[in-house]
């Protein structure tokens, strides 16, 4: 069935059935790579998209919950061209191996970045805790939410 | 995979680089000239570079990005001998018709082999273009210079190598007789360059092959037997046909896989088929709980790995342990992916594989094709850490687009496809022996017990994909032989006596290959536990005691920098609740250096053991990226202390447990040690492979960690809490 849905603050209109869960709508029908397909389980965190603001595992949420809410994916953050401070810092602080779970930490990290705008290293790994890096790049992860978190405070 | 691949690809690359010294050390005339890595078998130039109109190089490696960093590394390596800024330099990896092959991207050999042979030619490039513009206008060759790929005579601008794009001829062999750049005039080389990959990855770029779709794209799932070497008898193929979406339902013996137009649809038409398949027999996997004396006792192929006898002095006390390490997974992130399209009796495969080489000799094997018609291309996937799912699903992709002629399609393994089918590192056990005498180990012996370490695909003798066992003209996997095992299984201290033994179990009751470090990890972990334990015997500051027994001076100077870095002070035994530990090695006896010390805390009642604070000191040579090497060494320590404190595959009788996150925990965000990494430079030096070599050292140092902090031995790895808890009881 058609389905409206608002991502990155454009309407898309999509032909799903409403049980779809949204990653596989955000990547197949509007081709964003930012929710990323780990464990369809709701167990990993990669697939992390915000849902009316709110961090949301896009892996177990049925599209047709969410066609009156605004979802945001790591796109709608920034581009390369012009990058979000979150996106800045991880590549100022080459907090990437594989990379695969960058999109779901920032997208966790934006979160947290909205609820407390000077989180303490202890607040950012409990707010990424759910989130599964498997190269080991949490620390550069923590670094980076940190910096990030220091040049939102400077330039809101 | 060292040893594999050259048996795969010949002596030609070992031939061409032969040399030998005289006794004064200078090298001997040679017949051949000295050609690095693949070089030596790829000869022409313009195999590994081209020089481009636009300003630009590209460059061609047949190592691939794991998401260790090697292509911007390969890059500031090219750019380098070339005299060329890094973002001047294309890289194009892994591809069967476009790179060379360069075996696989394993064994922390990228940087060794590719860096070496891209050099190489890149050095012969660069002298190439400079003796034609020499030649061009009449200057003298050693009076022109090259900045950022534009050649001077002194006080003027000349030729670009633009300009001489289109007329340098790169078609011929490498000749090994011009020196690449020395290191004390590296600009590129030795510094902390920004990986270039970095950025896409960060704003949602496509980067994987997850995010492959081409236009008319179909997607695919497969429904494998519950248990290993089930047989398929019967499953509702024709209700799944009828499903919404689905276009083709594949079954070829044991094989079983759907089609869909949607990847919903593909999901939903796999649970119809795993609901209504009825599959017979399979394997019986025995009792979890006995499986090191079942390895002990099975049937193995000893090999002597070293041995150096000494009659044993009069009076020595004699020690000995026995450590264990349990089936272990890869565990990737994302679940295997790849892509495959059938055209014009043609295969393309997109594939994050580590060896697109011989994962085409094993399609063409399973599909009874040629190798010419297929081409495999690589795309990153997410983290591999060695031999996972990849090279298995894109068979699996190669044998559903086959039913789709002429359709892309892209087949994603579900979570519990990767952690039930993926290849598992073996489990171990290592048994030693060592006799001492007052505060020096006079005798050493050492046995390892492992299945193979080595089952990746391109094998002669059978076919390592997975799909390729259950076609209803099945295939037989190769023999792995007992490759990998013996991995650091030789200390690198010096005894008087020692033997070490390999004792390779063929028999395999879980399906192994490659996974990071191989047997260095549970080898050095057991070594350097066994340091401790001995060291504790001979009231020995642990630090000193390995001090004592090394003579290698590199060796010796990583160990003495992590101390430092520590503020390692010989102390008593911990509280009870902290304590510090040590591990060191030399990957494979031949790579990196690296110490390790590891600070815990545990907390006695849960049984919980927290690394809080790990210091690191690494001797990898010559080193090309140091923000590179940290990461791989950090990332490394990390996944290390996942290993050893949280990871075991878990089986029955019927097959794998351990089936998603909640029955394979690693290592969360909280729990993540702090890490601080020193670096010894050694630009004179070659430089080392790095990626796998902190894993041993870090399992060691956390065990000797807990012995300190507690006066008690953990032997078996994980350190769960259970084990903690019994331990302290």
């Amino acid at each position: 069935m058609a389905l409206t849905l608002k991502v990155n603050g454009k309407s898309h209109r999509v032909e799903a059935e409403p049980d779809t869960p949204l990653i596989y709508v955000l990547r197949n029908d509007l081709a964003l790579n930012g929710a990323r397909f780990g464990c369809g389980l709701a167990q990993c965190g990669s697939c992390t998209v915000l849902v009316d603001g709110k961090a949301t595992l896009s892996c177990v949420t049925p599209v047709g919950g969410v066609t009156n809410a605004e979802v945001v994916t790591l796109e709608g953050l920034g581009s390369i061209d012009n990058p979000h401070p979150l996106q800045s810092a991880f590549i100022e602080e080459q907090a990437a191996q594989c990379g695969y779970c960058v999109p779901g930490m920032i997208m966790g990290a934006l979160d947290l970045l909205k609820r407390n705008q000077k989180p303490s290293e202890q607040d950012v790994r409990a707010a990424l805790a759910a989130n599964l890096c498997r190269c080991g790049t949490h620390p550069r992860i923590i670094r980076a939410v940190l910096r990030a978190a220091r040049a939102m405070e400077k330039a809101p | 995979m060292t040893q594999l691949t050259r048996r795969q690809f010949g002596a030609a690359a070992a031939g061409g680089i032969v040399i030998a010294f005289s006794l004064h050390g200078r090298p001997r005339a040679q017949r051949r000239p000295r050609l690095a890595g693949y070089l030596a078998q790829d000869r022409m130039l313009d195999a590994w570079l081209r020089i481009n109109p636009d300003g630009t190089a590209t460059v061609f490696t047949g190592k691939v990005e794991l998401g260790q960093g090697i292509l911007t590394a390969l890059a500031q390596i090219a750019a380098e001998e070339l005299s060329m800024q890094p973002e001047r330099i294309v890289m194009i990896s892994g591809d069967t018709a476009r790179t060379p092959d360069e075996g696989f991207t394993s064994g922390s050999r990228s940087i060794e082999d590719s860096g070496a042979a891209i050099r190489q030619a890149c050095a012969e490039a660069r002298d190439i273009l400079i003796r034609m513009a020499g030649e061009r206008l009449r200057w003298s060759f050693d009076e022109l210079s090259v900045q950022d790929g534009v050649i001077y005579a002194p006080g003027m601008r000349t030729l670009s190598y633009a300009e001489l794009a289109g007329t340098v001829d790169l078609h011929r062999p490498a000749t090994g007789k011009v020196a690449p750049a020395p290191a004390g005039a590296h600009r590129v080389v030795g510094k902390p360059v920004k990986r270039r990959d970095i950025p896409s990855k960060v704003t949602g770029q496509p980067c994987y092959v997850q995010d492959l779709r081409p236009p008319g794209m179909l997607h695919g799932r497969v429904v494998r037997p519950p248990r290993y070497h089930g047989i398929l008898a019967k499953a509702d193929t024709a209700g799944a046909k009828a499903l919404p979406g689905v276009v083709a339902v594949v079954r070829d013996g044991s094989f079983l896989g759907v089609v869909a137009a949607r990847e919903e649809q593909a999901v939903r038409a796999r649970e119809h088929l795993r609901r209504s398949a009825q599959w017979i027999g399979g394997d019986d996997l025995p009792d979890r709980g006995k499986l090191y004396g079942a390895l002990v006792n099975a049937e193995s192929e000893d090999t002597v790995v070293s041995e150096r006898k000494t009659p044993p002095p009069g009076i020595a006390r004699v020690f000995e342990a026995t450590y264990t390490k349990p089936y272990t997974a890869h565990a990737a992130l994302a679940p295997s992916c790849a892509l495959a399209q059938f055209a014009e009796n043609k295969l393309m495969v997109w594939t994050h594989s580590q060896g697109v080489f011989a994962l085409r000799r094993d399609l063409a094997g399973a599909l009874k094709m040629g190798v010419a018609a297929i081409r495999c291309i690589h795309v990153e996937g997410a983290g591999c850490y060695g031999h996972n799912g990849a090279d298995d699903v894109a068979l699996d992709a190669a044998l559903l687009a086959r039913a789709v002629p002429g359709r892309p399609v892209r087949v994603q393994w579900m979570r519990d496809d990767e952690f039930a089918w993926e290849p598992y590192g073996p489990a171990m056990v290592m048994k030693i022996k060592a006799s001492l005498a007052g505060r020096r180990i006079v005798d050493w012996s050492y046995d390892v017990w492992s299945n193979t370490h080595g089952m990746r695909p391109g094998a002669s003798g059978g076919n390592n994909l997975l799909a390729s066992w259950y076609l209803a003209q099945p295939l037989a996997p190769a023999h792995g032989g007992g490759f990998g095992a013996a991995r650091n299984a030789a200390p690198l201290y010096e005894f008087p006596g020692e033997r070490v033994t390999n004792h390779f179990v063929a028999a395999a009751p879980l399906r192994v290959s490659s996974l990071r470090a191989l047997g260095g990890y549970a080898n050095v972990f057991a070594i350097e536990s066994f340091m401790d334990e001995l060291a504790a015997a001979a009231n020995a500051d642990p630090v000193a005691f390995r001090l004592a027994h090394l003579k290698d001076r590199r060796a010796r100077a990583v160990i003495e920098a992590a101390a430092k870095a520590a503020g390692w002070r010989h102390g008593p035994k911990g509280d009870g609740m902290r304590g510090r530990g040590i591990g060191f090695a030399r990957y494979k006896n031949a790579a990196s250096y690296i110490a390790v010390i590891a600070e815990i805390a545990l907390d006695r009642a849960s049984g919980d053991v927290r690394v809080q604070q790990i210091h690191v000191a690494a001797d990898a040579g010559q080193i090309i990226n140091p923000d590179g090497i940290k990461n791989q060494i950090e990332g490394g320590i990390v996944q290390a202390t996942s290993w050893t404190l949280h990871e075991e595959v878990k089986f029955d009788a019927h097959g794998t447990v351990s089936r998603d996150w909640l029955g394979y925990p690693i290592l969360t965000m909280p729990e993540v040690p702090q890490l601080q990494t020193v670096l010894l430079d050694r630009p004179e030096l070659p430089p080392l492979g790095v990626g796998e070599a902190s894993l041993g050292p870090a399992a060691a140092a956390i065990g000797n960690a807990f012995a300190h902090a507690t006066g008690k031995r953990l032997r078996d790895l994980p350190f769960t809490p259970q084990r903690v808890k019994a331990a302290l009881a």
